[in-house]
């Protein structure tokens, strides 16, 4: 049902625009958007709700990019597994919980998923990416290309670190 | 007709209970309640705490940006925003009747809006309520419990949000933000590609859409006296109603009837809005009381969305959800449906409407039609009205002669349900609190009787924010004597002093 995986991969983002660093995960969007990517799919969102499981179908894998208060400088990068965890708050779905979504809603296990999470510093309504978060954002998206050479070179090849 | 809890005769000698801040409602709102030494409910009120002063903002902008620049107002409802100031920028822009295709493709991104947003606030925030009771154990009442005990169901809410999304995507052109509507129109129509790819799924669509009917309805016959009695309170019941008293959520005149159903009243040109509607300001929140002028702030307090939209209309013009209206109508027994609950059951035939209407337009040839603007001479003010998910949104701007906005006023649909959610909280402490030890089931009842309304708590006062939950007790020295702490988590815990 609805709209199917164009590419292979994905890589989903998501924050708010107007809550200072929480805007790292549209900016990565952003900067992406201007690369000459194949065989891989781009989103972002406000926040994670259950729908986007519907997203993830088709992929071969995913790569969730968001900011994080406690992500040590300039990111981290790991696997993710489905998780029931009760992020029910409707504001934080956590990406194990929206796998878990898929899981059930497909009946099957979700494509491997992988959390790229940006060092952000101040949340504030109406703030800009602040300094130290802008550096963070260069350092993760020049991984991200990196690991897309990669990908990109090598069909079995997933997004799981490269150094990190 | 409002209760006596709002202002305690000696709060300094009451206890207080903060829950804070609520869950599963968009936004950050909290709850205070005064408790005697006889564990007796004094005093109860939800309170706003956050202030944004979006109307600010807007101020010395050009009226252009305007259709997008406010639906950055919420990442829940932009749609919203984006047509309510698409209304009033085509009354700035003089185009006082908009073409077919472009009033039919607005009226496919409502629909879509409204039934993802439907389909969000029953399945995923409160079916675990009504599907579990308010009682259940914490962990299982989430959207994760629901799939695990309903699977068919929770995949039912997943993919009628995500047909939703995809009907705003393509009339919006973008998921979240989109430009789709201009100051006199829209930018594009449907191609057949894209009707073709909403065509193929809306039957199913609508099946479930009949079945979410059909489950809220058995959920609630199931304990009919306890659902209608839960937070019931009389209110008059505030609308926009089409021109023949038919359902209509994007464009009508303003309806409004009293708690018998007897109309103040009806077909009112919403760009008079303040000859009718007033906004009253309480000292102890940034969130206005809107009233009706001619009842006053003590009466003239009304209730907004789904619950008053199906109490105040005559009929739907779509054949399957005009049949589940008269059954909700013969639940009031000749007076319009009071019970809080009710909004639910409001909710799923309104989601219902949509999948039938969003059929409908999918076989109109006007939405790929190439007439897309309409224009006239620059006017100094546009008022543009429409039904969002919540219930009525007001939004209303001045310009001066170089198109700079130097004038706005939003009254939003959780500003207007303002007072009928105080009231609900103060009802529900009455019955169900008062004499009673606090604990987290007692607690979520306060926060069971806000979700109905779906309040957006972020456009009521433009702001967003976190949403662990934090009961204090405090003793008439302002102690605090006890602390329950509800993380993000779900995990519950107990702090003591």
């Amino acid at each position: 049902m609805l709209q199917s995986a164009a590419n292979p991969d994905l890589i989903f983002t998501w924050g708010n625009p107007s809550r200072g660093d929480d805007a790292l995960g549209p900016a990565i969007y952003e900067l992406l958007q201007n690369e000459d990517l194949n065989g891989v799919d781009l989103l972002t969102d406000f926040q994670l709700q259950i729908e986007h499981a519907v997203d993830l179908e088709g992929h071969r894998q995913v790569l969730f990019v968001d900011a994080s208060l406690s992500a040590n400088p300039p990111f981290e990068i790991f696997p993710l597994q489905p998780l029931q965890d009760a992020s029910y708050s409707s504001h934080a779905m956590s990406p194990q919980s929206l796998l878990a979504v898929y899981q059930q809603v497909y009946g099957c296990t979700p494509p491997p998923a992988f959390l790229l999470s940006i060092r952000g510093y101040e949340f504030g309504l109406g703030l800009p990416v602040s300094a130290t978060a802008n550096q963070n954002l260069l350092a993760a998206f020049n991984h991200i290309k990196r690991l897309l050479d990669v990908t990109q070179s090598d069909a079995c090849t997933d997004f799981w670190p490269t150094g990190t | 007709m409002t209760s006596n809890l709002e202002t305690a005769d000696n709060p300094e000698q009451l206890e207080r209970i903060v829950i804070e801040p609520l869950t599963r409602v968009e936004g950050h709102g909290k709850v205070t309640l005064l408790q005697d030494e006889n564990l007796h409910i004094r005093q109860a009120r939800l309170h706003i705490v956050e202030f944004r002063g979006f109307e600010k903002f807007i101020q010395g902008r050009p009226y252009w940006e305007l259709p997008v620049l406010v639906q950055r107002l919420c990442g829940i409802c932009p749609v919203s925003h984006h047509l309510a100031a698409a209304k009033a920028t085509d009354m700035l822009v003089g185009a006082t009747q908009l073409t077919p295709t472009a009033e039919k493709i607005r009226r496919l991104m409502h629909y879509g809006q409204t039934l993802q947003s439907h389909a969000l606030h029953f399945f995923h925030l409160c079916s675990p309520d009504l599907l579990f009771g308010f009682d259940d154990e914490v962990r299982h009442r989430n959207i994760v419990g629901v799939i695990e005990d309903n699977p068919e169901i929770a995949k039912q809410g997943v993919l009628l949000r995500k047909y939703g999304q995809e009907v705003i995507r393509l009339t919006a052109g973008k998921r979240i933000h989109g430009t789709g509507a201009i100051p006199g129109g829209v930018n594009k129509s449907l191609d057949r590609e894209e009707i073709n790819y909403l065509k193929k799924d809306i039957e199913q669509i609508v099946q479930w859409g009949q079945g979410a009917v059909e489950l809220i309805k058995r959920i609630f016959f199931e304990q009919l006296d306890y659902h209608m009695s839960f937070a019931r309170f009389d209110s008059n019941m505030l609308g926009m109603i089409g021109a023949k008293g038919e359902f209509d959520i994007y464009h009508g005149g303003l309806r409004a009837r009293n708690a018998d159903g007897d109309m103040i009243f009806d077909h009112v040109d919403y760009t008079r809005y303040s000859d009718y509607i007033r906004e009253g300001v309480k000292n102890w929140s940034y969130m206005k009381f809107p009233f009706i002028e001619s009842l006053g702030a003590e009466n003239g307090w009304y209730r907004v969305g789904p619950l008053a939209r199906v109490n105040n209309c005559d009929y739907f013009s779509t054949p399957l959800a005009e049949q589940q209206r008269r059954i909700f109508r013969e639940a009031g027994h000749g007076r319009p449906v009071q019970a809080s609950l009710a909004f639910h059951w409001a909710r799923l035939i309104e989601l219902l409407y949509c999948t039938e209407a969003i059929r409908e337009l999918l076989l109109d040839p006007d939405i790929s039609g190439k007439d897309l603007l309409n224009r006239g001479a620059l006017q100094h003010c546009g008022i543009g009205v429409l039904e969002a998910p919540r219930g009525t949104l007001f939004h209303h701007y001045e310009i001066d002669a170089d198109g700079i906005v130097n004038k706005a006023n939003l009254i939003v649909s959780t500003t207007n349900n303002n007072q009928a959610m105080n009231e609900s909280i103060r009802q529900v402490a009455n019955s169900y609190l008062d004499g009673n030890r606090l604990s987290e089931p007692l607690l979520n009842q306060i926060e069971v009787a806000i979700r109905a309304y779906d309040p957006c708590l972020s456009c009521a006062t433009h702001a967003m924010g976190k949403m662990p939950l934090e009961i204090t007790l405090l003793n008439e020295n302002a102690e605090i004597i006890d602390r329950l702490e509800k993380r993000v988590t779900g995990e519950i815990q107990r702090c003591s002093s």
